[in-house]
């Protein structure tokens, strides 16, 4: 045992430097927290251990969301990508999403600069063994070599460092992801401390040389053409690109996994962890899909100043001989020099159901979890729970209120409600399909969501907030007076609605009723009206058109939001006995008791729980509050 | 007041002279505005609270009128629940009673939870705490037998039309979805707007056509077709005597009918039965020689419903064993009848053979048995278990408003699909529809679209 000593107290301390601990320890510091940010190795700041991209659908929408409150990703990934592409464009605007391909060792040199120059915010190198807790409190934590940090907020987030071990075909060793020091210790302290854990895997496709790819016999997938951003603080755009490129599998490669199966860690039982759905290995996909006869394969750049290529669908744990031999299966790698191998790897991770939705521990008050240790995968996953426990954790010990994101507030919320209220059986990814008001949580309004919450916890600077205020009013004034115009059926604006291809105008028309003509937008309704005297930007027309245009259907949306909310707003008292509720079913009061939510709302988004037990719970409720009248009238 | 408006039959189901809708709420009064017609032309929304109006309800789309009612109005918070409340009166019967309510829930209230008046009484204090207890106790009980009731009529053929309806829109939406999650995978086809239109059309003619069957559907519209069957002498003309005299006869003749075959129609406890070749009947008890199992065959035609009518006093003939075998796969109901004589029948083996159809002793003559067997006619309606003919039915008033809001927001997808508005925005409505159709069978778990994205589709990196 090393000889232990004081080493400091701060306010919060977070656990780890990937995704999700950057931006907590960021959040922290600049909600007025004294923070410190421990890591095992210093090199690791917000490393990308898989995929070279930031971003997609709904994951894109989370990174809008983390710079509307204030946090770093967006920032970072604006000036450290190598292409940028909005995805989507054909569809609807609920649905576009902007992903990045990043420049791994620049996103984590930017990243890391940031987080050095944040004067509340200090770093070390120091590996968590111990949570020193007393009395159900934290009050700091233990490094492996004894130095004690005390603080009345901790915040974890390690990741797939917990537990972890890598397994390549039949070899499988202790290690954290990319062969980095694993976290065994603290795995073993958070079981001491009570906390149920989960067993979960994911894997990474291996690497190639890029000098040594065909790229003549695969596709190119350029940017887009047009400089995109996802910070709303981002002036400056990157207009050098890097393509990325596809290919196929071919049947040789089905052929060659075929033959190996058995040697797959996957079959052969040596993998116990549950792995993602979404997120299968090659292996796995031709399993389950065997009529298949090609899968997609795309070649992505690690980044400018590497030769590095990352094989993006091509995940797998068979054993680094069989690799080498799929990847000479795919037309343009037949050359290719693998430079880091495939691996699977496990890890432990926490139950999510033993958090409160502001990501502290149920069990130990001012302890915080936050990212893959909570269930999830992805960086923006990580990055968005990391924000969202930094901003509590600071916000809690100064005080003030903490800040609950409701599902119809961010894709944010959809993610803690989900992970806290159902618990996650795999590895959780966030899909479009999980947000039921996805119409309201869009792209392009992220900022309008969102970023009165950011600067009320002080995330965000005057100068930023002004601009912002400036933007929302400019888009509401426009609504407004196009709702008081009327567009005249005269020649000139006949002549425009033929050349879009629509039926002239009978009537008059309210301009922003033109609008919503499938054929109509703003930018051609205003050049039939009084023009403004400060033009508008880009994005706020986009903004007026599509709250015009879909307006019907945010109507429709924000009126089920109203019913949410009004449940939403009936709390369940956090010392409620449910045992004293006789009504309830057994499963219902089985699960009540082990999610304990705070509102109605989420009660009945628990399965298992049925519309009776909630009725039963509203009345036992209820009861409750007359009983305290009575009392207080007595 | 902060909640939606409700409603529900609030007199027991089954034959009385009058049934009540009630419906409590904000919206009680305009909505009973928007259907009802007084002679005089006053407006329910001007009336003084606590009066009783006399007049029509009315379809607005149609102007049809559908029922004669007297409707008493009462506004908050002098009432049970401390909302407004509306009773409407009707006349009695499963057919007219519910042809109310569903007017009721097509022009904006929703169909009541089990318990809920009593809930929304407390919970607007009209309840005081000493009964919280028995009020959670009521939805409890009230629950778990309208669960029991509702999952009797899950099964069989709705259930699973539902289902499949379900299943298509939700290959649909998946594919929506995978297009807006993974856009770059091209071996995903693209959803476009003809599919989909197909999709939802599919799916809105088949709720129509469900429609058809439960307002004014074949069941309810011409009775469950019932055949009488038995050898000669067991009591057939007696039970159908007994029935037609017991209960009010609907109709006694309609068109298209030949003279060779009469049907009768009778309504037992709120079930609609039409008697078939009840002339056959009456004729062949006469003429013993020309009844055999021939003719019963024919009779058994497109039958919904058989009564099985045995002697109490023979034992058991190879004739009446093969009755049994001739409908063994139909509905039945065995009546044993002339328990007045000694009984010479062995009643174990009848049961045996009855398997789990009900067997009911009656004595015609003496009028005994006769109200037994009627309930187990309404239990099997009821319960479900009986199936028209080809015909799927939808009796329960919760499923058939679920199934016009269905309708509702399926035709809502089509036409924005056909305006032009995008994939993933009409995707909004047929999600919806989705979990409309999701509660009529008690599954709208948002998992079930994840699992269906990742069972259909070859996704990831």
């Amino acid at each position: 045992m090393p000889t232990k000593y004081e080493a400091g107290t701060y306010d919060v301390i977070v656990v780890g430097a990937g995704h999700a601990g950057v931006e907590a320890a960021y959040a922290a510091a600049k909600t007025g927290a004294k923070t410190l940010m421990l890591t095992i190795n210093l090199e690791l700041i917000a490393f990308m251990p898989c995929n070279p991209s930031v971003g997609g659908p709904a994951k894109g929408i989370v990174v809008r969301e983390i710079d509307a409150l204030g946090g770093a990703m967006g920032k970072v990934i604006d000036k450290t990508h190598i292409q940028m592409r909005m995805l989507n464009t054909g569809k609807g605007p609920a649905v576009r999403a902007l992903r990045a391909q990043a420049d791994k060792v620049l996103y984590q040199r930017e990243m890391k600069r940031l987080l050095e120059d944040e004067p509340n915010l200090q770093i070390r190198q120091a590996m968590v063994d111990e949570l020193i807790v007393e009395d159900g409190e934290v009050k700091g934590v233990i490094t492996q070599i004894g130095a004690i940090f005390r603080a009345p907020a901790v915040i974890i987030t390690t990741g797939t460092f917990l537990r972890g071990e890598i397994i390549i075909g039949d070899l499988k060793y202790s290690s954290g992801p990319n062969n980095q020091q694993p976290s065994i210790a603290l795995a073993d302290n958070l079981k001491d401390l009570g906390f149920e854990m989960v067993r979960f895997k994911t894997g990474t496709p291996p690497r190639v040389n890029s000098r040594t790819i065909d790229y003549s016999k695969t596709e190119i997938q350029p940017g887009d053409d047009v400089p995109r951003a996802f910070s709303f603080e981002t002036t400056e755009y990157i207009t050098d690109q890097l393509p990325c490129w596809l290919t196929y599998t071919s049947e040789k490669t089905h052929q060659v996994i075929q033959d190996n199966l058995h040697l797959s860690p996957m079959f052969s039982g040596m993998i116990k962890g549950t792995g993602p759905r979404y997120c299968p290995s090659i292996e796995d996909k031709i399993t389950r899909f065997a009529d298949k006869p090609r899968h997609q394969i795309f070649l992505e750049p690690e980044g400018r100043d590497t030769q590095e290529v990352y094989v993006q669908g091509f995940s797998t744990s068979l054993p680094e001989h069989v690799q080498r031999e799929m990847v000479a299966s795919i037309p343009g790698l037949e050359k290719a020099e693998i430079m880091r191998a495939g691996y699977a790897i496990e890890y432990d991770a926490v139950v999510p159901t033993q958090l409160w939705p502001t990501l502290e521990t149920k069990a130990i008050t001012g302890l915080y979890t936050a990212g893959q240790i909570n269930g999830t995968s992805g960086y923006e996953e990580a990055a968005a729970q990391g924000l969202m426990a930094g901003m509590n954790a600071s916000l809690k010990i100064q005080g003030k209120e903490e800040v609950i994101l409701s599902r119809s507030d961010a894709y944010i919320g959809v993610l803690i409600d989900d992970l806290v209220t159902k618990g996650t059986n795999e590895p959780y990814r966030l899909l479009t399909s999980r947000a039921e008001y996805r119409l309201l949580l869009r792209h392009d309004n992220a900022d309008l969501r969102l970023t009165d919450i950011g600067y009320k916890a002080g995330m965000i600077s005057e100068e930023r907030y002004a601009k912002f205020c400036e933007k929302r009013a400019q888009i509401d004034t426009e609504i407004a007076r196009l709702r008081d115009i009327i567009v005249k059926p005269n020649e000139k604006t006949q002549a425009v609605v033929r050349s879009v291809g629509g039926t002239e105008l009978k009537d008059g028309i309210r301009a922003s009723d033109f609008i919503k003509r499938t054929e109509m937008n703003y930018d051609l309704v205003a050049d039939l009206i009084e023009p403004l005297e400060t033009p508008l930007s880009e994005e706020v027309r986009e903004q007026i058109d599509i709250q015009l245009k879909y307006e019907g259907y945010i109507q429709k949306a924000l009126q089920q939001v109203e019913k949410l909310k009004k449940m939403e707003e009936k709390k369940i008292p956090e010392n409620i006995d449910y045992d004293a509720i006789s009504s309830l079913a057994t499963e219902a009061r089985q699960k009540l008791k082990q999610v304990r939510p705070l509102s109605i709302a989420q009660a009945s988004r628990i399965a298992g729980v049925n519309p009776a037990d909630i009725s039963i719970l509203l009345v036992y409720i209820e009861q409750g509050k007359i009983a305290r009248i009575e009392v207080e009238a007595n | 007041m902060e909640f939606d408006t409700i409603t529900a039959i609030s007199t027991p189901m089954g034959e009385g002279a009058i049934a009540i809708v009630r419906l409590s709420g904000d919206e009680a009064i305009a909505i009973a505005d928007k259907i009802f017609k007084s002679p005089n032309g006053k407006r329910l929304t001007e009336v003084a609270t606590h009066t009783i109006h006399y007049g029509h309800l009315i379809d607005p789309k149609t102007e049809e009128v559908v029922e004669e009612v007297m409707l008493s109005l009462m506004r908050g918070p002098k009432t049970f629940t401390r909302e407004d409340v509306v009773e409407i009166n009707c006349h009695g019967g499963l057919v007219s009673v519910n042809r109310v309510l569903q007017l009721v829930l097509r022009h904006g209230a929703r169909l009541a939870e089990p318990g809920e008046f009593t809930k929304r009484a407390f919970l607007n204090g009209r309840i005081d705490l000493s009964q919280a207890e028995a009020v959670m106790d009521l939805i409890r009980a009230k629950t778990d037998r309208a669960m029991n009731v509702a999952l009797g009529q899950m099964d069989g053929k709705l259930s699973r039309l539902i289902q499949s309806l379900r299943q298509a829109l939700l290959e649909t939406l998946a594919q929506v979805e995978v297009n807006i999650d993974y856009p770059e995978y091209d071996d995903v086809e693209e959803m476009t707007v003809p599919i989909l239109l197909e999709k939802c059309t599919w799916v809105r003619d088949e709720i129509e056509k469900l429609l058809q069957t439960s307002s004014q559907g074949k069941i309810l519209r011409e009775g469950l077709s019932t055949v009488i069957l038995g050898r000669p002498n067991v009591g057939k003309s007696s039970l159908l005597n007994s029935l037609v005299q017991e209960n009010k006869a609907i109709v006694t003749d309609i068109a298209g009918t030949t003279r060779d075959i009469i049907e009768e129609y009778v309504n037992v406890r709120g079930v609609p039965l039409r008697l078939v070749d009840t002339a056959g009947i009456r004729e062949t008890e006469d003429i013993v020689e020309r009844i055999g199992v021939e003719r019963s065959r024919e009779a058994l035609k497109g039958a919904d419903l058989i009564l099985l009518v045995l002697n109490y006093g023979e034992v058991l003939s190879p004739e009446d064993e093969r009755l049994f075998e001739t409908i063994q796969h139909m509905d039945y109901i065995v009546v044993v009848n002339k328990t007045d004589l000694p009984q010479q029948i062995d009643l174990a083996r009848v049961q045996e053979l009855a398997g789990k159809h009900p067997v009911v002793t009656t004595s015609l003559l003496q009028e005994e048995g006769v109200i037994e067997l009627e309930e187990a006619i309404a239990a099997l309606f009821f319960e479900g278990r009986v199936e028209a003919g080809d015909l799927t039915y939808v009796s329960n008033s919760r499923h058939i408003a679920l199934l016009h809001q269905a309708h509702d927001t399926v035709n809502d997808a089509l036409q924005a699909a056909e305006a032009g508005v995008p994939v993933d925005m009409v995707q909004i409505d047929v999600t919806r529809t989705w979990e409309i159709l999701g509660e009529i069978v008690g599954d709208t778990m948002q998992e079930s679209l994840i699992n269906q994205l990742f069972s259909q589709f070859c996704l990831g990196k």
